[in-house]
């Protein structure tokens, strides 16, 4: 009875969504303020709608209710509370479904929180909102329906593919959704501005925390996604230029463009007409994704081509939202006025840079991704286009990147002094020389370029750190004007301080762990020892154990440092019930030096197991630089002058309209 | 006919998730060589070929049987005194150019490497005439419109 009451708010969220398309459209134009009105209560009711469909199969999940088909297919009785909860969006149907729920939720945030948008505007960004929930409600409904029910139903389901089951991959997919459909109110803005035919720095103020938030919950969610390949699939591997990975590093590319191109537009009214075309390019990046990910278009065009109706569908959206949006674009980008000029040394040129090589790189990673897919259709040649392409080309185009990053933030706005910036920056390019001897010095193999990428990544570091000294006047004003400087300034410069420290740190333990990663593959027999990244790793023996749907083998590693014990580490081989698939746990050490990873595998015929064993240096800076962009993102939006509300610098009069 | 197709595509791509679930060992301690420089090179030329059956892994990273047989026969080859470039024709003769986590740069291909220049190439472009024609707009001399404004206020003014 939940199950079709779920059905039913779905089916109810469809009309409402199409009644927020027309009606607040409609409304803008004939500048009808009632019409206009509709837009805020439909897309909170749409919200509320969807809600309850989502917490419906919920329920149907966490009851094990296999009368409904989705339920069957990827759920299991004995599988953890957590998992049943997490299973709604462990498949196709149910992740559609969050899909749609996020979307919801971001249109109905805007109704509440868009207070200071001027009325038509906001009807229109609802109205544009609203018809994409149309499109993926419709699609949700005709092909995807999770509410399905399956009669006779079995005795027990399917159970959830058991690597999934794990928590940093249950709460992987609702921030990456978060961060990818997030861009929708981007989208949706910029063809409400195209719509209106005026544009103009209120608008970048406008998107811009938006913008930052699903940029936010990209950059964490993509991190959750390597973090669990990293300790997951088990050979200490944690990006992998996967299709479904770049189908989300893609929006990510584009909208760390778009943040930085809505700074120009706000702050200068500059690049107005290209962060348009941006925020349109980086949500059909987003559903490009959703194709890539949802057709099946992946595992083979052939799949594909076995059951078309869903890819279809998800492109034929694609090839609405994005060509109607581009046509748009082409027909109303002329009729805008482009303000502000620079000269190419100033904050904007830095910032024209930025965008320049993020918009190159996301081209790369694009067409390299695709074009696999496009040469078998049109020619019948398949081809793989795989990690050591992107490293090739990707790889090239972040190094002009980094060395701009620091000088960009401390150039001034319309004509900088780029001199003074170098040799401001004295001490990052110090520190950076230091680190290129220090690698050297503590090195022994690797590739030669790999203490360069490593200072290139310090460089970055100490960058930000100067631009914060620099900002506070550290060393130059007594020590309570230091500190009265550090509390005054904006929040918005600390989120970029910490962002861009956080790029540093990533490309540091990117660098280290990839060129001075230490394997050894080998047998071993319970008593034998094994020296690895300073470590001495005693291997005890193995053990069976069960846990709540799974067996397991256990092996046991006493790990000592300079004969000192610091850990036991237990690397085990799962085997799930339902459905029965094998899977790694690696034993991990962490460490600020690095990580130690123990891996075990077969029983050996000549006795013994084979084991491997890595030590990953600094390759905690990965993740940990992500979580410092994720924080420094959170700390700009806290910043009151983004606040969604807060009062725009120019004091609107307040017209009461006479009743 | 159809069901047939759409079972077997789905007992493939279950094959292939199998497969890359227990990836955890692709490289068996039986299968290394006992020379480490040539291990070493079998590792590298390993982590460019693709394993055939699985979704964008390098039969160095798989442990679908296919991925061990081709890690055979690069060692084979490489023990042969093959060099490095013979192997991955060896491997190429075999399986086709599919095999190549790097496709080789030709025809079919030229797009596909040739876009980081093109789009760097047509973005410098853009912004620089973009940049160029506001500084045009923004210079003293007068467009043929303003020009033609001026002359219609000065015959105004003659009038």
């Amino acid at each position: 009875m939940i199950v079709e009451f779920g059905h039913f708010a779905l089916i109810l969220a469809l009309l409402v969504a199409t009644v927020q398309v027309v009606v607040p459209a409609f409304g803008a134009s004939l500048r009808d303020d009632r019409m206009m009105r509709v837009a805020e209560p439909a897309a909170v009711s749409q919200l509320f709608l969807i809600a309850i469909a989502f917490f419906a199969l919920m329920y149907a999940y966490v009851t094990s209710d296999f009368s409904v088909a989705n339920v069957a297919a990827n759920s299991h009785s004995t599988k953890p509370l957590i998992y049943k909860m997490a299973g709604v969006w462990g498949n196709h149907e149910g992740s559609m479904l969050l899909w749609v729920l996020i979307l919801a939720l971001f249109g109905a945030a805007v109704a509440l929180f868009g207070n200071n948008l001027p009325p038509t505007l906001k009807a229109r960004v609802l109205s544009v909102q609203a018809s994409i929930a149309v499109a993926f409600l419709l699609f949700s409904l005709l092909t995807s329906n999770p509410f399905v029910r399956l009669i006779p139903a079995p005795s027990d389901g399917n159970g959830l593919n058991p690597i999934l089951q794990d928590p940093a991959l249950a709460f992987h997919p609702p921030f990456l959704y978060t961060g990818y459909v997030g861009f929708s109110i981007a989208f949706s803005f910029a063809i409400a501005a195209l719509i209106e035919g005026r544009i103009d720095a209120a608008w970048a103020r406008w998107v811009r925390p938006w913008t930052l938030a699903a940029w936010m919950f990209l950059t964490i969610g993509i991190a959750m996604g390597s973090w669990w390949a990293y300790y997951e699939l088990g050979w200490g591997g944690w990006w992998f230029w996967d299709p479904v990975e770049n189908a989300s590093f893609m929006p990510w590319l584009a909208g760390t463009a778009l943040l930085h191109s809505a700074l120009v537009m706000e702050k200068r009214e500059a690049l107005k007409i290209w962060t348009i075309l941006l925020a349109i390019l980086t949500f059909s990046l987003s559903l490009m994704g959703t194709f890539i990910v949802r057709s099946g278009v992946l595992t083979s065009v052939h799949s594909f081509a076995v059951d078309p109706t869903r890819g279809i569908f998800i492109l034929a959206i694609l090839v609405l939202f994005t060509g109607g949006g581009l046509a748009l674009f082409a027909l109303r980008a002329n009729t805008m006025q482009s303000g502000g000029l620079f000269q190419p040394i100033s904050r904007e040129g830095s910032l024209v840079l930025n965008n320049l090589l993020l918009v190159t790189s996301t081209a790369t990673v694009l067409v390299g991704t695709l074009y696999p897919m496009v040469l078998e259709a049109l020619t019948g040649a398949k081809i793989s286009v795989g990690p050591p392409f992107f490293n090739m080309t990707f790889g090239p185009l972040m190094v002009p990147l980094l060395m701009a990053l620091p000088i960009g933030p401390m150039l001034a706005w319309k004509r900088g002094d780029l001199a003074g910036v170098t040799q401001r920056l004295g001490f990052a390019v110090l520190a950076a020389i230091v680190a290129i001897v220090a690698v050297s010095a503590m090195t022994h193999r690797g590739p030669w370029l790999a203490p360069f990428g490593i200072a290139l990544g310090v460089y970055v570091m100490a960058g930000a750190a100067i631009e914060w000294a620099n900002r506070i006047k550290l060393g130059s004003v007594s020590r309570s004007e230091v500190i009265r400087r550090a509390t005054n300034l904006p929040r918005s410069s600390y989120g970029t301080l910490f962002a861009h420290f956080g790029i540093g740190m990533l490309v540091v333990g990117i660098v280290a762990t990839s060129a001075y990663q230490e394997e050894h593959i080998l047998v071993m027999k319970p008593g034998q020892s094994l020296a690895v990244g300073g470590f001495d790793v005693t291997f005890a023996g193995v053990d069976t154990g069960r846990g709540p749907n799974y067996r397991s083998d256990i092996a046991d590693f006493d790990v000592k440092r300079d004969g000192a014990s610091v850990t036991r580490l237990t690397p085990a081989k799962r085997l799930y019930d339902a459905p029965p698939q094998t899977t790694t746990e690696a034993g991990i050490h962490a460490s600020w030096r690095g990580d130690l990873y123990l891996v075990i595998g077969d029983a050996q015929p000549e006795g013994g197991y084979a084991v491997r064993a890595y030590f990953n240096p600094l390759v905690r800076f990965i993740w940990l630089g992500a979580l410092i962009m994720f924080i420094g993102g959170g700390i700009s939006l806290s910043d009151r002058r983004l606040r969604v509300g807060a009062p725009s610098r120019s004091q609107r009069p307040v017209a009461v309209p006479a009743e | 006919m159809r069901r047939l197709r759409v079972l077997s595509v789905a007992l493939l791509s279950i094959w292939a998730i199998l497969a890359s679930v227990s990836a955890s060992l692709a490289v068996q301690p039986g299968e290394m060589l006992s020379d480490p420089a040539l291990e070493k090179r079998a590792r590298i030329i390993s982590s460019e070929l693709r394993c055939l059956v699985c979704q964008n892994e390098s039969i160095d990273d798989s442990n679908a049987p296919l991925a061990a047989d081709l890690r055979r026969l690069v060692r084979e080859r490489l023990t042969a005194h093959d060099s490095d470039a013979q192997v991955v024709d060896y491997i190429v003769a075999r399986y086709g150019e599919f095999v190549l986590l790097r496709p080789r740069f030709e025809l079919s291909t030229l797009l596909l490497w040739l876009t980081p220049l093109l789009v760097l190439l047509a973005g410098i472009v853009l912004v620089a005439r973009s940049s160029g024609r506001t500084a045009t707009s923004q210079s003293d001399a007068l467009s043929e419109e303003e020009k033609a404004k001026l002359a219609q206020i000065l015959s105004d003014e003659r009038r």
